[in-house]
């Protein structure tokens, strides 16, 4: 952008000695100077996309969800209740609903028990933190598609390495078949989960580990507390906010998941492991009823509500704090 | 003492066999992927209730033809060749979104300058899951059903608020005194922008780049939804979707795929990882 | 009228004051120390004057010039150095001290020649190609100065530029500010909550406290006549002396002047006291002597006496000595409002 301001040439040769007076333009404000103004147009843009791209069709989701819109057809009329009257008797939504709880929850309490154990140990000084931290964070980095594939290949009904090596171990009798059977098939999902959320939760506890003045932690020693009265007493507490942060990635991620039971097991056997990222999109994209779909995913949005909510807490404690 | 002595031996022993099955644990399925893409297929397609033929090492001298077929036989490197487009188009895009609302989020707005930070960043929280179906409504008013466009009109609403937020607080960590001195000393806000604040941040922007182009590289959901053709796909999608034919696998080209994509990824993750998290947490981790 | 001027200038953050109405008037070329606790609105005083600050009413005049919301910082003719000295990270010292002249559109040789005489001037020239995290903080406060001083700026603003030296390096810095100022003749403001320093520096002195501005005079004048208990308690250390004489009145003086009377003359006007001394404490150069005042009245009001060393008049714990206070060098003070009560004035 041309500032007529700051690249004005001196007026003549002027005299090293002598301030340079600079011209009348110079003195007064302009556009480049006013803040508020500047606020507003570098913002704006960016809020009407997020609004043009994120905010309206958040609200056709709920507008499609009372709608019987169809894929391929542009016309639609608002039949009011009518998909959410179809999908609440359901059994397989109601298989969903639970596996997303389901996974969700137990996902996230592994997580986080994996993300405080490794973030702990870390910090305690191992040798080699740096490489394992490398190594950590292999699961996170690596795009989810491509990691559900591999464990598909992991968990493959005839070449599974899991079920050789546990026969070689004399740890299995009979023969697993991943996919097969619900209770196995859910397991699997949920390993692929918490395999994929916890290094970034190690991560980011890691870092509010670090952030604990250490000060506060000699203080502790001083005083004489042991390695688990400092844990329970110091690290966890001074961790809390972090680890909220860490648990509300988490949940989000977790919950509203589509590819990882999308590729390990499209939802079966038997529509048994769907969750409702995987079924809205089953009876939505591929089902062709845009209305179903949306009133299947709309059901995700008490999870949103709360870990916005808490977000906005955790957010105005800290504005307060600082 | 020597009870004790005893007893740091021992947690510190429990420790690192702690830390060394967890590690095992994330990195076992990228050395499965390694064993699979080298094995030749009479190694790798072995019954596993054969426990005379060890799956965990190469049975037999490993073999390149697996990768051979994958950059030969397949799309791969089309799909390589979308993904940097898409990438590289998002990874502008959101810059030019990003950079100054998150300057002015930073320094402009003043108090609701917060609020709406936080509301920003709270979209970038919507699920796809929520957001494809009305998304589908709009690439196909839009006509770019089956278009790489179509990403590249998506993929920035999740981008642009994530980025927003962490280019923020990178922002705010630039020193308020040095901005104030530049304007004294004779600049406009903008020129002040251009000339300080922005040599400043030239490692928050590269740290955003990086973190924008990953997300669009691990996107699936969208890809899935709105691109069909094999040749209009990304990595993401190609390798799970376009190499699986039928029920046919090509299990060690899948994981050659799988792997030589992953690396470059996760060792550009891990040099840039602790900006990052500085970056996400710097509200909780100020408290 | 002044070269730097305010009037009835006032900033309300939220529904809090910082500056609540002062009139302030620099003269050209003079050195105006600004001084008063954390948080009395000093700096913010001196951010509106620099147009950091947007004041909530009130005006500020630059050499005769209405600097109101349109005339940005770039425009004001000022230069400012900082407590943290705001180094640009990113330049050079050369580079930093370049700046505010390319700015101003100084042509390329000329803003060589400039920032080679502004390194001159502060004996940093062989510093010119370092990057600020190479300097010492000594290194670094002298960059900003030469920065501040190439461009000749109308005015000079400084916040509290010598807090981050050490003590030693501090007596020294400011000896060279005060003769670059004098050399230089730049109408200066100054930021600082060391009486020390205010003292040392300027040639008058602005005592602020709640947003207000307490009294402006010479560092002598706000030593021996302050014209509240604020000012009288700030200045100085240790502060001065407030006795309570009745329900209206409070009764002043400095500790320097509250001796044993053998150290009067004879036919001195004194104002006798009786102290029973608790506390001697042996500086080497003075002693200072803490005690209660042992009157009629009273005899709980705490009072302390710095004797020089020249006064040797052995003094126990516990026992009670004549002291007193010339007259010339009481105050006296409203207990109501702290103010002083007329009388004394120089």
């Amino acid at each position: 952008m041309a500032l007529p301001s700051g690249t004005q040439p001196a007026s003549g040769s002027a005299p090293p000695a002598v301030a340079v007076r600079p011209g009348a333009a110079f003195r007064r404000r302009t556009l480049a100077d006013r803040e508020d103004l500047l606020g507003r147009l570098m913002l704006g843009p960016t809020l009407l996309y997020v609004i043009a791209l994120a905010g309206i069709p958040f609200l056709l989701a709920i507008v499609l969800s009372f709608s019987d819109a169809r894929a391929g057809s542009l016309s639609f009329s608002l039949v009011g209740l009518r998909n959410f009257l179809a999908i609440l008797p359901d059994p397989q939504f109601h298989r969903a609903l639970w596996n997303t709880l389901l996974l969700t929850v137990v996902s996230q309490a592994a997580v986080l028990v994996l993300a405080t154990t490794s973030a702990v140990i870390l910090d305690a000084g191992l040798p080699g933190r740096r490489a394992i931290r490398f190594l950590l964070l292999l699961p996170w980095a690596v795009p989810v598609s491509l990691a559900s594939l591999a464990w598909v290949w992991i968990f493959d009904s005839t070449f599974s390495v899991i079920n050789w090596t546990l026969k070689a171990l004399g740890l299995l009798r009979t023969w697993l078949f991943w996919f097969g059977d619900p209770a196995l098939a859910m397991t699997a999902i949920i390993t692929v989960h918490v395999w994929r959320m916890f290094p970034f939760a190690t991560v980011i506890v890691l870092a509010g580990l670090s952030a604990i003045p250490q000060d506060i932690r000699e203080a502790a020693v001083v005083d004489g507390a042991g390695f688990w009265r400092r844990l329970l007493q110091v690290d966890l507490p001074l961790l809390l906010p972090v680890a909220i942060v860490a648990v509300l990635f988490g949940v989000t991620f977790t919950s509203t998941d589509l590819s990882v039971v999308y590729l390990l097991t499209n939802g079966g056997p038997y529509n048994s492991t769907h969750v409702l990222a995987t079924l809205a999109f089953q009876r939505g994209i591929l089902g062709g009823d845009l209305g179903q779909g949306a009133a299947v995913a709309l059901f995700l949005l008490p999870v949103l509500v709360v870990v916005a909510a808490v977000m906005l807490r955790l957010a105005r404690r800290t504005e307060v704090g600082a | 003492m020597r009870m004790r002595r005893a007893r740091r031996v021992v947690v510190r022993a429990a420790q690192y066999a702690a830390i060394a099955l967890i590690t095992l644990f994330a990195v076992f399925p990228f050395y499965w992927m390694f064993l699979t893409a080298l094995k030749q297929n009479r190694d790798l397609y072995v019954g596993a209730t054969n426990l005379h033929h060890v799956p965990w090492v190469f049975n037999v001298p490993p073999t390149l033809e697996h990768v051979q077929l994958l950059f030969q036989r397949t799309a791969y490197l089309v799909w390589v060749r979308n993904t940097v487009f898409v990438g590289a188009v998002v990874v502008a895009i959101t810059l030019v979104f990003a950079a100054p609302a998150g300057y002015a989020l930073a320094r402009l707005v003043g108090r609701w300058g917060e609020r709406l930070g936080i509301a920003l960043f709270l979209t970038y929280l919507v699920p796809p899951t929520l957001l494809f179906i009305p998304f589908a409504r709009i690439v196909s008013v839009l006509h770019l059903q089956n278009s790489l466009w179509s990403l590249v009109v998506i993929y920035p609403t999740f981008t642009v608020p994530f980025c927003t937020w962490l280019l923020m607080g990178f922002f705010r960590s630039i020193p308020r005194d040095l901005e104030e001195q530049a304007m004294i000393d004779g600049y406009s806000r903008l020129a002040v922008i251009r000339k300080v604040v922005m040599p400043l941040a030239v490692s928050g922007l590269l740290t955003v780049v990086i973190f924008a182009f990953t997300l669009v590289m691990q996107e699936f959901v969208y890809a899935l939804t709105f691109i069909s053709s094999v040749q209009k796909m990304t990595l993401s999608l190609g390798v799970p979707v376009a190499l699986v034919r039928g029920d046919v696998f090509y299990w060690g080209s899948l994981m050659a795929a799988a792997l030589i994509t992953s690396i470059p990824i996760a060792i550009v993750y891990n040099l840039f990882i602790d900006r990052f998290v500085a970056g996400l947490t710097h509200g909780a981790l100020k408290g | 009228m002044g070269y730097v001027e305010t009037r009835d200038l006032r900033k309300v953050f939220g529904d809090v004051p910082a500056v609540d109405g002062v009139d302030l008037s620099v003269a050209e070329g003079e050195f105006l120390v600004l001084l008063g606790p954390s948080g009395c609105g000093k700096t913010t005083l001196m951010r509106m004057i620099a147009g950091l600050e947007t004041p909530t009413s009130g005006e500020v005049y630059i050499a005769g010039e209405r600097m109101d919301a349109d005339v940005p910082p770039r425009a004001r003719g000022i230069a400012m150095v900082f407590q943290s000295y705001a180094l640009y990270p990113h330049k050079t010292a050369a580079g930093n001290i370049a700046f505010p002249l390319e700015a101003a559109g100084v042509a390329r040789p000329a803003v060589t020649q400039r920032v080679q005489e502004g390194a001159a001037l502060f004996g940093i020239g062989r510093l010119l190609p370092r990057f600020p995290r190479q300097l010492s903080g000594g290194e670094r406060q002298r960059v900003a100065l030469a920065r501040a001083v190439v461009r000749s700026p109308k005015v000079f603003l400084f916040d509290e530029p010598l807090s981050n030296l050490d003590a030693k390096l501090r007596a020294l810095a400011r000896y060279e500010l005060k003769k670059l100022q004098r050399q230089l003749g730049t109408t200066t403001l100054y930021v600082t909550h060391d009486q020390v320093e205010a003292m040392g520096l300027g040639d008058r002195i602005a005592v602020m406290n709640h947003g207000r501005v307490l009294q402006v005079a010479t560092p002598r004048e706000i030593y021996d006549h302050p014209a509240d208990t604020f000012v009288a308690t700030f200045v100085g250390a240790p502060p001065m002396n407030l006795i309570e004489v009745d329900d209206r009145t409070l009764l002043g003086f400095r500790p320097e002047r509250f001796l044993p009377r053998p150290a009067f003359d004879p036919s001195a006007d004194v104002v006798p006291f009786r102290l029973r001394v608790q506390h001697v404490e042996n500086l080497g150069a003075d002693r200072l002597v803490y005690g209660v005042l042992d009157e009629r009245a009273r005899s709980d009001q705490p009072v302390i006496a710095d004797l020089p060393v020249t006064v040797t008049t052995p003094l126990g714990e516990g026992q009670v000595y004549d002291f007193g206070v010339e007259r010339r060098w009481v105050r006296y003070f409203d207990r109501q409002n702290g103010a002083r009560r007329g009388g004394g004035a120089a």
